[in-house]
């Protein structure tokens, strides 16, 4: 069972035109792999994301394929997607734990949900505890009001409720954000814990925090302005980067241990380009530290190792 | 220190831009798409102006357009209407009694001769000068008692937010009766200042929950730490961040007045000597009109408040759209 | 320079006021010229509110806060304003920070009317100019705009000069870096220290120790309103000795080296108490229970500056387990 993305391209529409979010990304995802999608705020993960689902009506499906277990994912019509929405595949949208409606009883809410899947809350009740024990919640909360627990609390909630169904993909889209540094620690490896239990097969865990998929990832996939920068197993992305970018946003990450004083870290100078016309061949040019003429070409995404694909010519 | 060279000016990944209000938090791609797509010097679109694009879109804006333009026709035809008559709104026999219209009279005459179209212009006269008073009225008062209370909070809100709940629950209409009874002189504008009195209990409440949510915002302790005082703060803070609602506010509260100075004048409490749309369905009411099918008399004063409040409310609509970009259809 | 003495910060809540929640416990630090002093703490410690209530937008409810000697609580009118010329503050919204109807340097005209009204609008303007190049940015790109037009990291540093046309001698920075991108946030870090060694004092106020540790000489890690532990940075993270913190240094995802790792080094598995409370074998009392004696020292001294307090001080016995199976 695996994930195949081809030359998947995504434009949100707006009233000045196509902002190209989303712009030629092909990548494979393994059976029981947690991939992390690191970026910055606009390189395209939460488009990337929402377009394996299509759970956004703004955007607009250009070309390219999604095949999950064989099988071809309708995402381009939003109608055909919700018979594999949640069963197949399923997300974790920012901010879910905030979105649980306020004023219904969980237990409600999410016999609510199953009985619009066609699936019983009687039958599948047993589980539901099974799993709330799991991450470390009594099934008395089935009685609560969302408003009545903790955010760590809900974010668990929010996981058991998106892989109830066993679904072949789990997306988690920023779900550490909010929280608390020890509660963080907790949702991620309940996140690892799922994989390894097998309730689902893979995940995409999206973050702007690297140091976290560095914890729970197997493998990295960097993406900037629209596209994908570097894709690698974990170790590698953190100690081995090929592609600048990826060099260089690791290397400007503080961490406990190093000191102003001993060692300076840099920055990225500039701002990523604007994706309603972005430029032509390599977006990182212009901020890149090596760049040079042959970048005005495009490089492609290719793989230059077993299981590490970059996008740069500096880097075959 | 490295140099920081910031090459480029177009906004940053970092959040939305929405003119309504920017929102905290990680910015989501599509967000960032927006502000990405929107405004920067560097790009070939000319920065637009906040004010401006407002402007750009109430004029293109359907009910925005068209509900001023019925209220701008009925201003005119109470400011000019008169011109085109002879006749004095009371002047009686004018014309046969309860006549038709014909070339005389274009809207007919009332069972003591006057002259309907002549009480048509000058009671939209009446409406307008009733509606707009008693909005300012009403509108001062509400929103000062609301952003005082909603700026300063505690105790001082305690206390206004009581005389507001006070003033809500009082009955209207035996007020009303007492003071005709007391003050005996009933002219246009004791009526816009009583209903006045009367509308601002909602407008402090609305003007107080916005300022509430306002006044903890950042840019007010910023204003604050940069040794702001508070009636400042309020004046050129919070004020023009709620211009949009309060225009809003205005419109709600015209309609309002003008509503009920309609239902004031019909149960026999508007101004004694000047002429009234209310006044002028009382005057039908009880000279039989409806039954004896007179409906040049009723109909058109019914359908002159129904038309000016209507239009108002649709363009209090479409304001909301202009407004809040997110009511706007993409 | 700065010095909190024993502040506390209760709030009245529930129904006429009648329960108490008390936000800040008895927290004492100092600030001095030239350093930078990290609030650690998750949400709900006080460590904004510390920040707010030094720059008088909350009120103390006990203790002292001196700035070079006077008790900063009792300054109005004129004396409020000098403290202002001394003492500003950067939040954590670079966009809630500005008006947004209006234009973004208008935060620096602000600054003109209130402060330094006799100065010619032309002087004022090659000041601004100035700040902006001192702060990395081209005033050609960032005057005249409005705030949803620039970059959280653009708007972010004009919030620092601001407070630097002023000729500030602390500045509070409450998260300052939070919602500003990861390329972007070393930037303002750096700042921060280079204006460090300019001799201003800087009350660095955030929730992640990796950048605590990045920029601070001490360190105040709160837990609950409570300071359990304190100190030179170094010493601080290097050797922890409260629980918590060594809870909260486990917790932290560190680049290169897995959170298993980290527990290890931090011998977290040894069983969470050794029943051994350093500050009990300092001072008299029972853990968990408030002091017999109201002046007692929040924190018993552990080494020359670093210090500690209760083990069992806002301890939670329902968050102690955190991953079930």
């Amino acid at each position: 069972m695996s994930l195949r993305v081809d030359n998947l391209r995504v434009y949100y529409r707006t009233l000045r035109g196509d902002v190209k979010a989303l712009d030629g990304v092909t990548f494979r995802l393994e059976d029981g792999e947690i991939m992390g999608l690191a970026g910055e705020s606009g390189c395209g993960k939460s488009t990337l994301s929402k377009s394996l689902i299509r759970l956004d009506s703004r955007m607009r499906y250009v070309e390219g394929t999604v095949e999950l277990d064989g099988k071809q994912l309708p995402i381009d019509d939003q109608e055909e997607m919700n018979n594999f929405r949640y069963t197949e595949v399923s997300i974790i949208p920012q901010y879910a734990m905030s979105a649980m409606m306020p004023i219904r009883k969980i237990g409600k809410m999410i016999s609510e949900l199953l009985e619009s899947r066609g699936f019983g809350y009687r039958t599948i009740l047993p589980e539901l505890e099974r799993r709330l024990n799991l991450v470390g919640l009594s099934p008395e909360v089935l009685k609560r009001y969302p408003i009545e627990l903790s955010g760590g609390m809900k974010q668990r909630m929010v996981l058991v409720i998106s892989t109830l169904l066993n679904p072949s993909l789990l997306i988690a889209d920023e779900v550490t954000s909010a929280l608390d540094v020890s509660t963080q620690k907790a949702v991620a490896e309940t996140l690892v814990e799922f994989r390894d239990r097998e309730f689902v097969k893979s995940m995409i865990v999206v973050t702007h925090d690297i140091s976290l998929v560095y914890q729970i990832a197997d493998s990295i996939m960097v993406m900037y302005a629209g596209k994908l920068a570097e894709k690698a197993a974990t170790e590698v992305i953190v100690n081995a980067p090929r592609h600048p970018y990826t060099q260089l946003l690791i290397s400007s990450l503080p961490e406990v241990g190093v000191r102003y004083a001993d060692k300076q870290l840099t920055g990225i100078p500039g701002n990523p380009p604007q994706l309603l016309k972005p430029p032509v061949g390599c977006r990182f040019r212009d901020r890149c530290p090596v760049a040079f003429d042959k970048c005005v070409e495009e490089p492609p995404f290719v793989e230059v190792a077993p299981g590490h694909s970059v996008a740069c010519w500096k880097a075959y | 220190m490295t140099e920081i060279k910031d090459t480029s000016a177009s906004p940053g990944p970092d959040q939305t831009g929405a003119p309504a209000g920017p929102t905290a938090g990680i910015a989501t791609d599509a967000a960032a798409v927006e502000s990405a797509a929107g405004v920067g010097a560097g790009s070939d679109v000319v920065p637009a102006r906040r004010r401006f694009e407002t402007l750009y879109f109430a004029l293109r804006n359907a009910k925005v357009v068209g509900g001023l333009s019925v209220l701008l026709l009925f201003v005119l035809f109470g400011a000019i209407g008169p011109l085109f008559t002879d006749f004095g709104p009371r002047q009686r026999q004018v014309g046969p009694r309860n006549g038709a219209p014909n070339a005389e009279n274009w809207l007919g005459t009332t069972s003591l001769g006057q002259d309907v179209f002549t009480q048509m212009a000058y009671g939209v006269r009446a409406s307008f000068y009733v509606g707009i008073g008693a909005a300012l009225v009403a509108g001062l008062i509400g929103m000062l008692i609301g952003f005082v209370a909603g700026y300063r909070g505690g105790l001082i809100d305690e206390l206004l937010m009581a005389f507001t709940n006070i003033v809500l629950v009082l009955p209207v209409f035996v007020v009303l009766i007492v003071l005709n009874a007391y003050l005996g002189q009933r002219s246009l504008w004791i009526q816009a200042l009583v209903i006045g009195v009367f509308s601002w209990p909602w407008v402090a409440r609305a003007v107080r929950a916005q300022t509430f949510s306002l006044r903890n915002r950042d840019f007010v302790d910023l204003a604050r730490l940069s040794g702001v005082g508070t009636l400042n703060i309020i004046r050129r803070e919070i004020a023009p961040n709620m211009a949009s609602y309060l225009v809003m506010v205005f419109v709600l509260l015209f309609a309002g007045a003008v509503l009920l100075a309609v239902l004031l004048d019909f149960i026999g409490f508007g101004p004694r000597d000047s002429v009234s749309l209310g006044w002028m369905l009382d005057q039908a009411r009880q000279n039989s009109a409806i039954i004896y099918g007179f409906w040049w008399w009723f109909i058109p004063p019914g359908a002159a408040i129904t038309a000016i409040t209507g239009a108002a409310y649709i363009t209090n609509v479409g304001l909301d759209e202009v407004f809040n970009p997110k009511l706007r259809e993409m | 320079m700065l010095k909190l003495d024993r502040v506390w910060k209760t709030y009245k809540v529930g129904a006429f006021g009648s329960k108490e929640l008390v936000a800040v416990r008895d927290v004492s630090f100092d600030v001095r010229p030239g350093e930078v002093v990290s609030l650690i703490g998750e949400s709900g410690s006080g460590k904004t509110t510390i920040g707010r209530m030094v720059l008088r937008l909350n009120s103390i409810t006990k203790g002292k806060i001196e700035f070079d000697g006077t008790d900063v609580s009792t300054l109005t009118g004129g004396r409020l304003k000098n403290y202002y010329r001394q003492v500003q503050g950067v939040f954590q919204d670079p966009f809630s920070s500005y008006n947004p109807i209006f234009k973004a340097d208008r935060v620096f005209w602000m600054v003109k009317d209130q402060f330094f009204g006799r100065v010619p609008d032309r002087q004022w303007q090659e000041k601004i100019d100035a700040a902006l190049h001192d702060m990395g940015l081209d005033p050609g790109q960032v005057l005249n705009k409005y705030p949803h037009q620039l970059s959280g990291g653009q708007l972010q540093r004009m919030l620092i000069a601001r407070a630097l046309l002023l000729d500030i001698r602390i500045l509070v920075a409450d998260e300052i870096i939070s919602m500003l991108d990861a390329s972007t946030r070393i930037d303002v870090l750096n700042l921060l220290a280079d204006l460090k060694a300019r001799g201003l004092g800087v009350l660095f106020v955030t929730h992640d120790l990796a950048l605590g540790n990045y920029i601070s000489t001490k360190t105040v890690i709160l837990r609950k309103g409570v300071a359990v532990e304190m100190g030179a940075t170094g010493k601080v993270f290097a050797d922890p000795q409260h629980p918590y913190s060594r809870r909260l240094l486990g917790s932290v995802p560190q680049l290169h080296k897995k959170w298993s790792e980290i527990a290890a080094e931090l011998r977290l598995d040894d069983g969470e108490d050794t029943g051994h409370c350093l500050y009990h074998e300092k001072f008299p009392g029972k853990c968990g229970e408030p002091p017999s004696d109201p002046d007692q020292p929040a924190l018993a001294e552990y080494a020359p500056d670093h210090y500690v307090a209760c083990v069992k001080e806002a301890w939670d016995e329902e968050e102690a387990k955190l991953v079930a199976a």
